[in-house]
């Protein structure tokens, strides 16, 4: 595809044919190479053909192909004439990224780590479609779903300061639960507080890098070798089944003539099942704030358990990488609320956005980003110029390159977990096979995505966390 | 027979099923999307279950039937070993496939090693005359 290069970070796919609008891609001329090999950029102009798109569709510096949407795609709708689509938000909805600060050092927890690492094992369950040790009636799951993560801190799990540090306070208001489909609710009630398996992990991190020690400071991170906890995971099958439900809903009310990809199937904003879409998703995001929020709480006991104290293991800060949401945002001069859809992108507002916590306010909202298993994670921060070039948005981990069935021939768990114990890094998983599957060398270079993000002003480097132990679900 | 074969996909698992007939491809695409997470041939087929789903076209059908394997895993910790009895109708409404699965609960001895998260239409193929195939891509 033809591609014009704006500057040393960015490009575009020229408004052309039936698009509305212009794709921008941010990214390096290496990680283009990536992005030319399969059909992101055939993706992100599909994107840009749909109803009510505003200013362009944009591509992050991690993006790769999706279903419909690109991985890494970040799109705004007008809400008159515009469209959403559960194809924009994906099929793990509120898939996003917690981080637990702590005050402990590398030194204090290196006797330790292989038992810290242990009793998380043993406290959170993982694993494909496990069920988690709290069984819940519809009733409760429902109320889970309509308070998300107000609900676990008011049932004892965690603290009112967590509900602050997170994107929406933890709650998305506009969840209706009964919404929710019987087989959602029955894939749900064994899965509230599981991390899940494939590329869902929980990690403890120790900081090894600082590049901007003010923001560092504001968001609790003060030293080198500090330890850290990061959780990624998201809705579970509650989320996958709201997602595959209303694609269907979709299909049987517009039917899929037209497409280019069935997967970009969509509703009018304003049009009964567009509104029922964005309460359904809504609830789903509920979920996976509150099972963020759970595991978040199992982390701090086992701490206080193996430690003698999780005192100091304040929230940094929980995001969305997978949501649709109304936001306003300066479009053609003129402050306008539009329909944003992040697909694998993260939000990164920068200073004074009242949706941001006040005690982040002044500098810019936290911008979590994983790598793979076992390298380095990110901590950036918003910026205002990511308003005027992504919606406020920039990347959200590695992104793959190689496809897990091609991991899985290539390399062998017992191998991966052998090679990082060498590094210093302890790894717990239920399956080796699925260890192989994310070796890290099925990803992206995560330090090249972040470089990018940062020198194209899209979120600002703050600091490198790097894995002392990993718990792979 | 080839029962399935995968190809490239950079983020999710791309496959395509065959069969004689396409009750058999629909068979084989169970087993595939089955094989990303645990080795079909080694569970034991100790419980029966009666699926049915149903589509307005063949696509949505054959979406409708594969999710019925994650669902199963999700709720009943269902582990599916083979696919038999697969009978394809159309009525006035659109499809409808009926099949039985064989299985066991998931639990000691049997490795779970992937997750897939969801069926997607992208990339959807069924052929419903010789040679029968069907595509899919999981999103995983």
């Amino acid at each position: 595809m033809e591609l014009k290069k704006i500057n040393e970070n960015t490009w575009e796919i020229p408004k052309h044919g039936d698009m509305k609008v212009a794709a921008v891609i941010y990214a390096s001329e290496k990680l283009l190479t990536g992005v030319r090999g399969d059909k992101t950029l055939h993706q992100a102009k599909n994107v840009a053909c749909l109803p009510g798109i505003q200013r362009n569709a944009y591509v992050m510096p991690d993006a790769h192909q999706g279903y419909g949407f690109p991985i890494g795609g970040v799109a705004a709708f007008d809400l008159e004439k515009g469209i959403i689509s559960p194809g924009g938000v994906g099929y793990d909805i509120n898939c996003g990224v917690r981080l637990l600060k702590t005050d402990y050092s590398e030194q204090d927890i290196r006797d330790r780590r292989k038992l810290l690492l242990a009793e998380i094992f043993r406290e959170v369950p993982a694993g494909v479609g496990k069920g988690g040790t709290t069984r819940l009636n519809r009733r409760v799951l429902e109320e889970v779903c309509a308070k998300g993560a107000e609900w676990a801190v008011a049932n004892g799990y965690g603290m009112e300061d967590d509900l602050k540090k997170t994107e929406e306070n933890g709650r998305m208001r506009e969840a209706d639960p009964s919404l929710l489909s019987q087989r959602a609710l029955e894939r749900g009630i064994p899965q509230l507080g599981t991390l899940g398996a494939g590329n869902h992990f929980l990690e403890i991190q120790k900081v090894a890098e600082i590049f901007d020690h003010d923001v560092a400071n504001v968001f609790g991170i003060h030293s080198m070798n500090q330890i850290m906890v990061m959780i990624h995971c998201g809705s579970r099958g509650l989320g996958h089944q709201v997602a595959s439900d209303y694609i269907r809903l979709m299909e049987n009310k517009f039917g899929t003539g037209g497409l280019p990809d069935r997967e970009l199937i969509n509703a009018p904003i304003r049009s009964d099942l567009g509104k029922r879409y964005y309460k359904t998703m809504s609830a789903a995001v509920n979920f996976a704030f509150a099972n963020r929020q759970m595991i978040a709480h199992w982390v701090r006991h086992v701490f206080h358990k193996v430690m003698g104290s999780s005192e100091g293991m304040d929230q940094v800060y929980d995001v969305c990488h997978n949501v649709a949401k109304f936001e306003k945002h300066t479009i053609e001069g003129n402050v306008k609320e539009v329909c944003i859809h992040r697909k694998g992108a993260t939000r990164s507002f920068g200073p004074g956005r009242e949706e941001i916590p006040e005690t982040y306010r002044s500098v810019g909202q936290p911008v979590l980003i994983p790598g793979s298993m076992g390298t380095a994670s990110y901590i950036l921060v918003g910026t205002d110029k990511a308003e005027e070039l992504s919606f406020g948005s920039t990347a959200h981990g590695a992104g793959r390159v190689m496809s897990r069935h091609e991991a899985k021939r290539r390399f062998r768990g017992e191998k991966i977990k052998q090679d990082l114990e060498q590094k210093g890094i302890e790894l717990r998983s239920t399956s080796w096979r699925g260890v192989a599957e994310e070796a890290s060398q099925a990803y992206k270079d995560v330090d090249e995505v972040v470089r990018i993000s940062h020198e194209a002003g899209i979120g600002r480097l703050v600091a490198k966390v790097v894995p002392v132990g990993v718990m792979k679900g | 027979m080839e029962k399935y074969r995968f190809f490239r996909h950079t983020a999710d698992a791309k496959f395509r099923a065959f069969g004689q007939t396409l009750e058999e491809a629909f068979a084989h695409a169970a087993l595939a999307v089955a094989s990303l997470m645990w080795e079909w041939k080694k569970i034991a087929k100790n419980i029966e279950i009666a699926v049915t789903a149903d589509g307005n076209d063949l696509e949505q059908l054959l979406v409708s039937f594969l999710e019925e394997v994650l669902y199963l895993l999700d709720t009943q910790d269902f582990l599916l070993g083979s696919v038999d009895d697969v009978r394809l109708e159309k009525g006035d409404k659109g499809w409808r496939v009926h099949a039985l699965f064989r299985g066991d609960v998931r639990g000691s001895g049997y490795e779970i090693f992937g997750d897939v998260k969801a069926i997607t239409y992208n990339e959807i193929i069924v052929k419903d005359h010789a040679p029968f195939l069907v595509q899919i891509v999981v999103d995983i």
